[in-house]
C-alpha cells in the first residue's frame, strides 16, 4: 500500500524525526518531492531516515561517488530534491548517524545556512527591484503594473523572511557546537 | 615527501582510521574496526569516515590499494607518512598519559 503526505518543514531536523516516527508506524518513505512524501508500508521501524544536503547536486560525479560509498555502507539514498538527499538504513544495523564529529556536523549545518542565506538574498533582492520598478512607474504616472510589482515585490520580501527565520535555528546550532568545538572534537 | 609539519592531536576518527589501515581494508570494514576496537564506542558515521578518507588521501597518509578481484569496493591502506604521524601522535598521547596519572592519577577512585 501507498501513502501520500502532503506537508512542509522549515527545519531538517523535524522533518528527519517525523520521517522516524512515521517508519516506526511502519510508512517508509520511498519518493519525495516538493512538500510531497510517498510513504510504503513496512514493518514497523525498518529503517532509520536521514536528510543530508549535498555539496553538488546528485548527478554530479563527486555526489555519484559519495553515494556509492553510502551504499557499499548499507545505507540507502531514497530520494533526492535538488542538493537534498533523503538516506535509510536498516534499523537491525543499529544507529544511524552520517556525521558523528563535531567538524562534520558544523561543515554539513554550514552549508545548509549557505543555502538559506543565499535563497534568502535572492528573495530580497528580486523583491527590492519589483517595489523599486512599481514606485518609479508610479511617478512616471505611467500604469496600473506598478501596483503588481510593488504587491509581488512584498510578497518576494515576506518570503526572504521566512528564508531568514528558518536559518536562525542552523545558525544556532552552528555557534553552540563551534563552542563545543573549542574544547573538544 | 617532505617532514610532515603537523603539530597538534588528531582527531580520534583520524587516529583510529589510521590505525585500521596498517591492514588494507574497505569503508565499511573501517567502520566495523573501530567500532570493535573502541568496544563500541567510536561509531563512525558514513559522511565523517567518506570525509576522512578524502581528505587523508590527499594528504597521502593513506592511498587507495587495489581490492580483492570481483569486488568493487575500493581499499585503502597507511603510507609511510601516515605511520610517521601514528608515530608522533604516540609520543605526544604518552605523554599526556604520564602527565595526567602523575598529576591527577592517584585521586581517582
Amino acid at each position: 500500500m501507498i501513502h501520500v503526505v502532503r506537508k512542509l518543514f522549515w527545519d531538517f531536523e523535524k522533518e528527519e524525526q517525523w520521517l522516524n516516527e512515521m517508519s516506526a508506524k511502519g510508512m517508509a518513505l520511498t519518493h519525495y518531492s516538493w512538500c510531497k512524501y510517498v510513504f510504503t508500508e513496512t514493518p514497523k521501524n525498518e529503517y532509520t531516515y536521514r536528510i543530508e544536503l549535498l555539496d553538488n547536486v546528485p548527478t554530479h560525479p563527486e555526489s555519484i561517488a559519495y553515494i556509492r560509498f553510502l551504499e557499499e555502507n548499507g545505507v540507502e539514498c531514497v530520494s533526492s530534491y535538488v542538493r537534498w538527499i533523503f538516506l535509510r538504513k536498516k534499523s537491525s544495523e543499529g544507529a544511524f548517524d552520517i556525521y558523528t564529529d563535531l567538524e562534520s556536523k558544523i561543515k554539513h549545518f554550514k552549508r545548509i545556512n549557505t543555502l538559506w542565506n543565499s535563497v534568502m538574498w535572492l528573495e530580497f533582492i528580486v523583491g527590492l527591484a519589483n517595489i523599486l520598478i512599481g514606485v518609479t512607474n508610479y511617478f512616471n504616472s505611467s500604469s496600473s503594473i506598478s501596483l503588481v510589482n510593488v504587491i509581488l515585490g512584498g510578497l518576494l520580501i515576506l518570503l526572504g523572511l521566512v528564508f531568514l527565520r528558518a536559518g536562525a535555528p542552523i545558525r544556532k546550532k552552528i555557534r553552540k557546537l563551534q563552542q563545543e568545538n573549542l574544547i573538544r572534537e | 615527501m617532505p617532514e610532515s609539519s603537523e603539530r597538534g592531536a588528531l582527531t580520534e576518527a583520524v587516529f583510529y582510521i589510521l590505525l585500521s589501515l596498517y591492514t588494507a581494508m574497505h569503508g565499511y570494514a573501517i567502520m566495523q574496526n573501530v567500532k570493535d576496537l573502541s568496544h563500541g564506542r567510536v561509531d563512525l558515521g558514513a559522511g565523517t569516515l567518506y570525509g576522512a578518507i578524502n581528505t587523508l588521501l590527499e594528504k597521502n597518509w593513506i592511498r587507495a590499494v587495489e581490492g580483492e578481484e570481483g569486488s568493487r569496493r575500493k581499499e585503502y591502506e597507511i603510507t609511510e607518512l601516515g605511520k610517521t604521524v601514528i608515530q608522533g601522535e604516540l609520543i605526544r598521547l604518552g605523554e599526556l598519559i604520564a602527565n595526567g596519572k602523575r598529576i591527577a592519577g592517584g585521586e581517582s577512585k
